[in-house]
């Protein structure tokens, strides 16, 4: 539906951390959009600003980390869109969209339940910080809640604490906590990363089907491409703080335009592709934030780079389509750049 | 029936037979177990075992890439460092086949005389981050293993540090440096330094990768594999990445709650499974295209896995398996042996694998 605004907007977003040593640009002018009942991947490797993005979404952003500019629109109903930059992290308007409106599943399942409280205890908690509702109806909805993610025998689970449970069921426990209160969109942040592989496809297809049944939104951070392409509608590839690339899921597996996305893709094993056979890689190592290179960010490792071009000027953000863009001087044919060529529709 | 019975010791005959060349093995590891004691009160009286690994077989053929597959808590980590002795076993033979071709049984060795094969087996950790020491220098970590041995000192020992770094593709430069200044591909290149200088034959690489960026982790995999055709190397591969082990594998060993399921050349095993546990393992992972989205067969495991300490009777999978029959499979006296198919070259723990058509990778699509 191209007419409806999008839920979530976020437009040249920059949140650096103020370290002794320096200044760290961990999310360096990101912007993109999550539209309603899609799921938008996030993915990138370690250091690339994907999860402060995410945090800075929620306010969650840890000192000395500052949000320094940028919009975050966020548009859950008719009406004009907040602004969450603009919000107090601390405030209340912020306090009831942070687990009512937008709600997060972390990485660690086993680390973000307290093993103090009863699996019951933290979540009717989130049901009554965010619902009207009496003891005993919030408890009815957690038994219901647990049921919706699977949980069997979710009466006695809801007495039982979180080392009881396997990390798989932890999981299940958070997506339960977070979608207590019906919010619009579910920000998970590699959720499947600690889990083996059996139970991440099971977490994967619950996502699905929660998504598919209550029509959410799902911005979803990983940095396997594998689970990019199970789930995503719409990937957003992102490089030391920066997006390089956006597109469809298809578009970008099979037609990636960014050398990074190339490269990264070259550089995974495909089952079935038959063993003994040796991967691309990709020269170099991820550069620490804090010394990122001049230019294009990406240039020091690129098999395409432009000598006396990518390593001085930064790239131009070449438009493609409506979710369609590339950060590479590559496809700067004139012609492209802010133009209406689209290929968002079906590729043969 | 083409089908016959036997433990992996007759199967690994068959394998002889089949291919003489290849089939001789360097480490042949019987009947290994390794009971870790569950204890409880004041007075930590045992009451239970954990049986981490529950009588394993298994050889590895000099210069093949074993890979070691399964679910965290299967046992394979304990296999792989109870193979280098890392971890004592608790009953079994680790039979080695040394350099001048007499075997030894490993595990029946003191610590004084194990030492010289310590040398030829060596094992890589999986987190680059905490099995460096943060205050020794690079020297001084991978010159370790070297001073310990007794056999090099001096300007020696620096040359064949400056050697071996330069080997795996670190700058002799870096000699004087601390972990802290290097990447985790960085560091997993010092861990694989400190692993082979002492010339191994046989390393144990556990979850080598797991730890790695996406674009790094081709990078290690391709040093590996580098190393093996230039040291003549023996890996056991220990990994719950299953499209990293199809890589980098010739065969493939599946376990489940400390015993092996499965064993198969990789191209067999992920064509055409004979277990089903391998069968749902296979299923789980995701494909990295969108086009293979919902194709093929979608199995889904129930989370929980059995307790290891009281395993189920009979097979220990039937609990999760969907092609379990009562009466048949969760019986105690009919516990699978490890079953070698009609070619010979595999074996499955199964008692119903050749009535199952189980579907392996690939069979849904011609591929990108």
């Amino acid at each position: 539906m191209s007419h409806d605004e999008p839920l979530l907007a976020i437009d040249g977003l920059k949140t650096h951390f103020f370290t002794r040593e320096g200044t760290v640009r961990a999310v360096d002018g990101v912007s993109l959009t999550v539209p309603r009942g899609k799921t938008v991947c996030v993915v990138g490797e370690s250091g690339c600003g994907k999860s402060v993005t995410a945090r800075s979404v929620l306010g969650l952003v840890d000192e000395p980390g500052r949000i320094i500019d940028g919009r975050i629109a966020w548009q859950p109903g008719a009406g004009e869109p907040v602004d969450l930059t603009t919000l107090d992290p601390k405030g209340e308007r912020m306090r009831r969209i942070r687990g009512g409106e937008i709600s997060m599943v972390f990485q660690e399942p086993m680390a973000s339940l307290s093993p103090m409280y009863t699996i019951g205890d933290q979540l009717i908690e989130t049901i009554r910080l965010h619902l009207p509702l009496g003891k005993e109806e919030a408890r009815d909805r957690a038994v219901e809640q647990l049921r919706r993610v699977g949980i069997p025998r979710p009466e006695e689970r809801l007495d039982a604490y979180s080392f009881q449970l396997s990390g798989g069921m932890c999981q299940r426990v958070m997506i339960a906590i977070a979608l207590a209160a019906d919010p619009a969109l579910l920000i998970a942040d590699e959720p499947t990363t600690a889990l083996d592989v059996t139970t991440q496809a099971r977490i994967i297809d619950l996502l699905r089907d929660l998504q598919a049944e209550t029509g959410m939104s799902v911005l979803f951070i990983t940095h396997d491409l594998g689970v990019v392409a199970e789930i995503a509608d719409e990937v957003v590839v992102m490089y030391l703080g920066t997006v390089v690339e956006r597109g469809g899921v298809d578009e970008i597996f099979h037609d990636p335009k960014h050398p990074y996305t190339n490269a990264l893709l070259g550089s995974i094993p495909r089952m079935g592709a038959g063993a003994g056979r040796r991967l691309a890689t990709i020269r170099g190592n991820v550069p620490h934030p804090s010394d990122r290179p001049a230019g294009c960010p990406f240039h020091p490792r690129c098999d395409a780079a432009i000598g006396g071009v990518c390593d001085v000027s930064d790239p131009p953000h070449i438009v493609f389509g409506e979710a369609r863009s590339v950060r590479c001087v590559l496809h700067d044919d004139g012609a492209a750049v802010g133009g209406d060529f689209r290929v968002d529709g079906e590729r043969a | 029936m083409t089908t016959m019975n036997h433990d992996i010791s007759g199967a690994s005959g068959v394998e002889a037979g089949a291919d003489e060349e290849t089939a001789t093995p360097i480490l042949d590891v019987r009947g290994l177990t390794v009971h870790f004691p569950i204890k409880k009160g004041f007075l930590s009286r045992t009451v239970g075992h954990v049986r981490a690994v529950d009588g394993i077989d298994l050889s590895v053929r000099a210069g093949e890439t074993l890979g070691i597959v399964g679910e965290s808590g299967c046992g394979k980590t304990t296999l792989g460092r109870s193979v280098a002795r890392v971890i004592e076993p608790t009953a079994g033979q680790i039979v080695y086949r040394d350099t001048a071709g007499r075997n030894v049984d490993l595990a029946e060795l003191n610590a004084r005389r194990l030492r010289p094969y310590q040398r030829q087996i060596r094992v890589v950790f999986q987190d680059p981050f905490s099995s460096l020491n943060p205050r020794m220098t690079l020297r001084q970590i991978v010159g370790e293993p070297l001073r310990t041995s007794g056999t090099v000192t001096g300007s020696e020992l620096d040359d064949r540090v400056a050697s071996m770094l330069e080997r795996v593709g670190l700058s002799p430069k870096y000699m004087n440096r601390y972990p802290h200044a290097f990447s985790g591909g960085e560091r997993q290149r010092v861990n694989i330094a400190r692993a082979l200088v002492l010339g191994p034959r046989v390393v144990i690489a556990d979850e080598p990768v797991s730890a790695l960026d996406v674009s790094v982790r081709a990078q290690i995999l391709n040093l590996l594999r580098d190393l093996q055709e230039e040291l003549k190397l023996t890996y056991l591969f220990v990994s719950h990445d299953l499209s990293v082990v199809e890589n980098i594998c010739d065969r493939v060993a599946v376990m489940y709650l400390g015993k092996i399921v499965e064993v198969a050349g990789t191209a067999d095993l992920y064509a055409q499974p004979r277990h089903p546990y391998t069968e749902a393992l296979l299923s789980a992972v995701p494909r990295p295209d969108p086009r293979l989205r919902g194709a093929g067969r979608r199995i889904r495991l129930a989370d929980d896995l059995p307790d290891p300490a009281n395993p189920p009777p009979g097979c220990y999978f039937h609990t999760r398996c969907p092609y379990a029959v009562p009466g048949v499979c969760d019986v105690a006296e009919r516990a699978p042996l490890l079953t070698s198919s009609g070619s010979g070259h595999r074996v499955a723990a199964c008692v119903r694998s050749d009535e199952l058509g189980l579907a392996g990778v690939g069979s849904e699509v011609g591929g990108p």
